[in-house]
């Protein structure tokens, strides 16, 4: 295991407090449950713009829809999710990463000016999501954080490789994963830390960043500063903040956090599978499914007869990246090739845009489907699981035509 | 700083470390909404009561403090845990 306490010499324990700002109106999904809607409010943490607050401590808040219309997400506005409340506010002056583990040849520390100065810069655009993105659209609800639409970001993350820095300690023959440990823990003793894996061939791919600087400048305090890693096309609980501790394994991780939490039941989604961590009934949350967002315009909105509605908003996937997104404008019975965006990389989000004329009066029920370039697309049914993830039903909205 | 917490737990002193706007979320008042506002605060903000109603029902709460106790390893004590569970079922339970 993973010993976090070792690491955090050096390295100042203040918490840092939201500032608390007043609330304001802000659109949510309708699906979402009373008590989300009722209770919301938007919050400014430090350094941010005001976000959805769905809980306080530990810190989560989710991107109000309005800062998701272009496909890079501001840092001040990206989402903010943890597990547990302790949360050091890191020095990089003292701040170390050690990459050892017992399939690993040698284990060493790494100060912020050694990772930059011996590794070569990797830069990737990619989509970070929560896994549990959406939950509060259940039906039925299930428990946990109750997300609306916005428990994701793109960014482009700037760091260095992953895998030169495995290769660097000696990456054995039976390794099978690499587990990841940051700075942040609980504030009870026993409750357990958040500690992850991935598989050792998603480690050393070269996609996989230990990221410093997201959109040019320096990650985000509650974005994983001064280190995070990324796992492009994976969703974000593999995306390890505040990182201090790399751990090439012989075995399987065990940690709470890959077990039982964050699981999906068996074959019921078409994702990469994690054979080290597959179970009969369970495997782990790995990649994400396709989907959209559209971002231009609202459930019940009112618009004329004859004058132009922009349908736009942004699509994104695990990795294959998006072949087309189809919109509908009369309950999915039509369906027409909406105009891409420009391509920031299979990782990313692509713009979307369409536009519709409405010709009748009455209500235009607007839907949008992303596919990806393996042919796979969003689901008209949401596939029910317990945690609540992988909602990506096709949404449906109306239009009042007057 | 752990050490004292596990501390102020055992002698069962109601430990907070409340964030700025926490002191925001008021739960509806209601027996046992004391040994919820005790035990619950410990490791996150009540907000998560609220933001998960009214849907579960009283099995569905029951499960939920045994996880806080099993899995996450908050010092309930049995007689406070079936307090907290009626508590949430009759004030955020599934109507």
């Amino acid at each position: 295991m993973i010993n976090r306490r070792r690491f955090l010499a050096g390295i100042t324990l203040p918490t840092l407090a939201p500032i608390a700002g007043a609330a304001e109106k802000v659109w949510q999904p309708s699906e979402l449950p009373e008590g989300a809607v009722d209770g919301v409010v938007v919050e400014k943490l430090q350094g941010k713009v005001g976000l959805i607050k769905r809980s306080y401590r530990p810190p989560n808040y989710e991107t109000p829809i309005e800062y998701l219309r272009e496909p890079i997400t501001r840092n001040d506005a990206f989402f903010v999710r943890y597990h547990l409340s302790s949360i050091p506010k890191v020095d990089p002056r003292t701040w170390k990463l050690a990459v050892g583990g017992d399939a690993a040849s040698r284990r060493l520390e790494f100060n912020m000016a050694e990772l930059r100065k011996n590794f070569d810069a990797a830069e990737i655009v990619a989509v970070c999501q929560c896994s549990g993105n959406r939950r509060g659209m259940f039906s039925p609800h299930v428990q946990g954080v109750e997300w609306g639409v916005g428990a994701m970001g793109n960014a482009r993350w700037r760091g260095i490789r992953l895998r030169d820095v495995l290769q660097k300690v000696g990456v054995g023959g039976d390794a099978v994963e690499v587990a990841f440990d940051g700075a942040d823990g609980p504030a009870m003793q026993g409750t357990p830390d958040f500690v992850k894996s991935i598989p050792i061939d998603r480690a050393m791919d070269e996609n996989t960043l230990i990221a410093f600087e997201m959109n040019g400048a320096a990650l985000p305090h509650w974005n994983g500063f001064p280190a995070r890693l990324i796992v492009p096309g994976w969703t974000g609980t593999y995306w390890v903040k505040h990182l201090t501790n790399v751990e090439i394994r012989k075995t399987a991780l065990g940690s709470f956090w890959m077990t039982p939490a964050y699981r999906i039941p068996a074959g019921k989604f078409k994702v990469d599978r994690f054979p080290t961590q597959e179970t009969q009934a369970n495997q782990p949350i790995t990649d994400m499914v396709v989907n959209s967002l559209v971002t231009s315009i609202r459930d019940g909105q009112h618009v004329k007869r004859g004058q132009p509605v922009e349908i736009a908003g942004i699509a994104w996937d695990g990795g294959r990246g998006i072949r087309q997104v189809e919109v509908s404008t009369d309950g999915g019975q039509a369906w027409v090739l909406s105009q891409l965006g420009k391509d920031l990389g299979r990782f990313s989000f692509r713009a979307f845009k369409h536009t519709f004329k409405p010709k009748e009066a009455g209500e235009a029920v607007v839907m949008v489907r992303a596919v990806n370039n393996r042919g796979d697309t969003q689901v008209s049914e949401l596939i029910f699981n317990a945690a609540g993830y992988h909602h990506n039903v096709i949404q449906r909205i109306r239009l009042e035509v007057a | 700083m752990k050490a004292m917490r596990a501390v102020a737990m055992s002698a069962g002193l109601a430990f907070t470390a409340a964030w700025a706007g926490e002191e925001t979320v008021k739960l509806k008042e209601g027996p046992g909404v004391d040994k919820v506002r005790q035990n619950c605060v410990a490791c996150h903000s009540l907000d998560y009561i609220p933001l998960n109603s009214p849907f579960l029902d009283k099995k569905g709460w029951e499960a939920v403090v045994t996880k806080m106790s099993k899995a996450f390893a908050a010092p309930i004590k049995p007689e406070d845990a079936t307090v907290i569970a009626e508590y949430l079922a009759a004030n955020y339970g599934k109507k």
